[in-house]
């Protein structure tokens, strides 16, 4: 019971963690064409992220296997019903690896333009796919006793696209304002007047999605019921406003931090709303997928808490400190005279 | 073709695919760790350039290793549910466990080692590619304990309609995953001491940088002939852990049919699967496979025709594997013995013949991984689960045919192309020889924008 509780709350920050930061690599990726204009800044931008990128989306491996581990069966019933949608998000993020790469490794515009490509590509569907995935487990999955209703189709209902608009906005202004913290200059001017442009834009579909979850979702119930989870959609939106008024200033560094706070807290917001589901049932809640009826054995996850709470804490000291190294802006001169550059 | 024979096919191709690239991760990180070692040690400029050459084809290498090994990752759930609800409570934590405490650190002490250069001291950066390399090395451990689980269940009772884990150390040292850890991670040294090996002799083929590549050449014999010969002992060791759990696939690997006191090798032999009986059985080893087996003479070895026919393996490609992955382990050897005897007379030049067969032998050990695990996974069949669950009960219910077909095209294609392009990009790299300017790393150029 407690250990479910616990497990439900790691899934949770896991999440959240995995979003915030492959979060700026999906968004600076999805805008590569808007802010990279010539091949050296592409360069630049791909190198931005080069040292952290793969770190961050290990993220995305520990938050399957801990849901494997620790909720075998939402992991096998979520990852078996949203097949197609799933394949499709692994062949973008597997182009995207490799795109980082190999870009820089032949001295061809025609391999250069295709790698482009692939890193938009890589980028732009994985952001889109992520939000209509959560859209449609906040709202349910069509499963009853006799399993899976739905189809790939069918997960791209409004709803589902609205979460996918969010989540692609989300992710680019928060990877514009990390471009725009990470270099110089023009390129860095460009990153900040692009973050600054979508702004508005992202407030207002915010705002929309808010409201439509009310309709399209039970979320709402479990702040209904205790009123005191509200602090968190209300950070959320706290800290949306709070992107906007360090990036007025010209703080840029205080707006990436505000947009790493607004994604770690809408994803929080969604997650508590779930409680205690994994994944609703749209048919019939008798058949939802709840911590506590999808769970493992009270001993594995002892176990597993054990392991998280004495190597994340490891994890998360190291990474900080690689992100310590690496803190200074990248610049064109740097980047060309490194061969070990991307 | 159902949903279960395309599911299976495609966790083959997939599997096989990302098991191209992890042995040479697995060997050439610990070389590349070495030579960098050396670097700091001796200020030896030339173990630096053998670093980042080596280092180079290791990261290109790497990409590919990571972005298949993402599939992996999600297709027990895609693939496999059924199997997934089922064992999840066991065999999900080394997942997890791997992506905690192996994949983290891999990935962030790697892109330590590329982009930091010049960002941290000489001997944090040899460290961080250490830890690049032990990860990679943990990585194995743990995956390979969740396969050896399957291989042979451990700490686990069936309980409210599944496997439930009651002894995590049961799991975690359960000895069959443990001999195939230490039996894979000496195979996949094997891989990398090879590749290097290979690569040296087609550049001294050319006369292109004697000193770097023969001296490369030493450093790749000398751990090959170590790696090869732990990969051979502990195969061994592996074999005997087979025949007490696993009979079916010990008989079908040595293709024995007939249950036999003081069973002999017969080097030459030919199984028939159809009469259940081997059509030629020629130049016999007295007692060798009994003594293999159990380590006496007269042991018994159950034959397959003790166990009814829909609980036996495939036995042609059981046994077809199992043969050539020895013999290739035999031959490595004594390729490995004559680099080291040419290296140490220093007559490895003038053997023009001897370093063209190493450069053909670079696709060798990777074929013998691939045979081993074809050893493994199909002769563990019909079982996905040794004794608990068949493979046909473990697909997921939910997919449709379609769907299947759909994604085993994609797979096929998209691993396809970037199969096609590292290997030009390996070669590429791997024939332009070592960078003899080093400005970007010892004196960084820092102008200011
Ligand atoms: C952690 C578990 C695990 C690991 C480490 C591996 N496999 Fe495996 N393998 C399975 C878990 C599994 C499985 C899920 O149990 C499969 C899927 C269907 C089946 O029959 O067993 C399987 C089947 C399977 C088959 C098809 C056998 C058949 O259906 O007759 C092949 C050829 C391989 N695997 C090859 C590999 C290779 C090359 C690996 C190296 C990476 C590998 N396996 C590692
Ligand atoms: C079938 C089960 C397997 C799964 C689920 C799996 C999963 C993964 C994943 C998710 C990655 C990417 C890590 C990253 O982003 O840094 C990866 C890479 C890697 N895996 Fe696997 N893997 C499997 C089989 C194996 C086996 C059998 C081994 C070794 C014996 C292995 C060794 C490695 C190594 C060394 C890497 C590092 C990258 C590289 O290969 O170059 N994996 N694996
Ligand atoms: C020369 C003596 C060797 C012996 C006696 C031997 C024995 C074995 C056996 C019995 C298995 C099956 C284990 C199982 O069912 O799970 C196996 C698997 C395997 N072998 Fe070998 N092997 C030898 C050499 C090699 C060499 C030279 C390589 C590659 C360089 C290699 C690579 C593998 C791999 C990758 C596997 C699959 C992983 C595993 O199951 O351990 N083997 N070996």
């Amino acid at each position: 019971m407690v250990f479910q509780v616990i497990w439900f709350i790691l899934w949770g920050v896991l999440w959240s963690v995995y979003f915030m930061l492959d979060g700026f690599v999906l968004g600076e990726g999805l805008l590569h064409y808007v802010l990279g204009k010539t091949d050296g800044e592409r360069r630049v931008l791909i190198n931005t992220i080069g040292p952290v990128w793969d770190g961050n989306e290990v993220w995305l491996l520990t938050a399957g296997g801990a849901t494997f581990a620790a909720f075998p069966t939402t992991y096998a019933l979520m990852f078996s019903y949203l097949y197609t949608a799933l394949l499709l998000l692994l062949f973008a993020l597997i182009i995207r690896g490799v795109s980082y790469e190999f870009r820089g490794k032949v001295e061809n515009e025609g391999w250069k333009k295709g790698w482009d490509a692939a890193i938009f590509v890589g980028n732009f569907v994985p952001a889109l796919l992520f939000g209509v995935a959560f859209g449609n487990i906040f709202a349910g999955l069509p499963m009853d006793a006799a399993g899976y209703h739905g189809s790939l189709l069918a997960l791209l209902n409004p709803y589902g696209l609205l979460t996918g608009v969010l989540f692609v906005l989300l992710f680019a202004v928060h990877g514009s304002l990390y471009a725009a913290v990470k270099t110089r200059g023009d390129l860095s001017a460009r990153a900040a007047g692009v973050a600054a442009k979508l702004w508005p834009v992202l407030l207002v579909v915010a705002v929309a999605f808010l409201a439509y979850t009310k309709f399209a979702t039970h979320l709402y119930d479990n702040y209904l019921s205790s009123p005191v989870l509200l602090i968190i959609p209300v950070l959320a939106v706290a800290a949306l406003l709070g992107i906007r008024l360090f990036a007025a200033r010209g703080e840029l560094l205080g707006a990436f931090a505000a947009s790493c706070l607004t994604i770690l807290l809408v994803v929080a917001t969604g997650v508590a709303g779930l409680f205690p589901n994994l994944i609703p049932s749209s048919l019939d809640p008798a058949y939802s997928l709840t911590i506590f009826n999808s769970s493992s054995s009270a001993y594995t996850l002892k176990i597993m808490t054990v392991v998280a709470f004495i190597f994340v804490p490891i994890v998360i000291a190291y990474k900080i400190w690689v992100y310590r190294v690496f803190r200074a802006p990248v610049t064109v001169e740097e980047v060309l005279g490194d061969r070990q550059a991307y | 073709m159902d949903v279960l024979a395309l599911s299976r096919l495609q966790f083959a191709v997939t599997c096989m695919f990302h098991f191209i690239f992890v042995p040479l991760t697995l060997g050439l990180s610990i070389l590349t760790a070495f030579m960098e070692t050396r670097y700091v040690m001796t200020d030896d400029e030339t173990y630096l350039k053998m670093a980042k050459f080596w280092g180079k084809l290791f990261l290109i290498n790497f990409a590919l290793g990571v972005v298949t090994g993402i599939t992996m990752e999600f297709q027990f759930g895609m693939n496999w549910a059924e199997y997934s609800k089922y064992v999840g409570d066991i065999f999900g934590a080394p997942l997890a466990i791997e992506a905690t405490m192996a994949f983290f650190m891999e990935s962030v002490f790697i892109g330590l080692w590329i982009f930091g250069w010049n960002k941290v001291s000489k001997k944090v950066h040899a460290l961080s590619i250490w830890l690049a390399a032990i990860a990679t090395n943990l990585s194995a451990l743990w995956i390979l304990l969740a396969n050896g689980w399957m291989q042979h269940p451990t700490g686990y009772v069936l309980r409210n309609g599944r496997a439930e884990m009651t002894d995590f150390l049961a799991v975690a040292t359960n000895p069959y995953g443990l001999l195939k850890f230490g039996h894979q991670l000496m195979s996949g040294y094997t891989v990398g001491a090879f590749f290097v090996m290979g690569v040296s002799a087609w550049h001294l083929l050319r006369k292109n940088r004697p000193d770097f590549f023969k001296r490369s050449f030493r450093i790749g014999a000398v751990f090959g002939l170590v790696s090869v010969i732990l990969s051979a002992v502990l195969g061994d060791l592996h074999a005997v852990e087979v025949a007490k759990t696993q009979p079916t696939k010990f008989a079908a690997m040595e293709s024995i049919w007939d249950t036999k006191k003081g069973v002999g090798l017969n080097l030459l032999l030919i199984p028939d699967p159809v009469k259940e009986c081997n059509t030629v059985e020629q130049l016999c080893i007295p007692n060798a496979v009994s003594m293999l087996a159990f380590h006496t003479p007269d042991a018994e070895i159950k034959g397959l025709k003790e166990f009814p026919r829909e609980l036996r393996p495939p036995v042609l490609p059981t046994f077809l594997s199992f043969r050539a992955m020895v013999g290739l382990g035999t031959f490595f050897i004594l390729a490995a013995l004559l680099g080291i005897f040419f290296s140490l007379r220093g007559t490895l030049e003038t053997n023009r013949l001897f370093l063209w067969g190493m450069v053909l032998t670079i696709p060798l050990p990777y074929i013998a991984n691939q045979l081993g695990w074809v050893v493994a996974e199909v002769g563990r069949q019909p079982w996905l689960v040794y004794g608990i669950m068949k493979t046909s009960d473990g697909v997921s219910k939910s997919l449709e045919l379609g769907q299947v077909v759909f994604s085993l095209i994609g797979f096929t294609l998209l691993y396809g192309a970037l199969g096609v392009i590292d290997i030009y990009l390996l070669a590429k790299y791997a024939r332009k020889g070592p960078d003899d300017d080093l400005s970007a790393i010892i004196k960084p150029v820092r102008q200011e924008a």
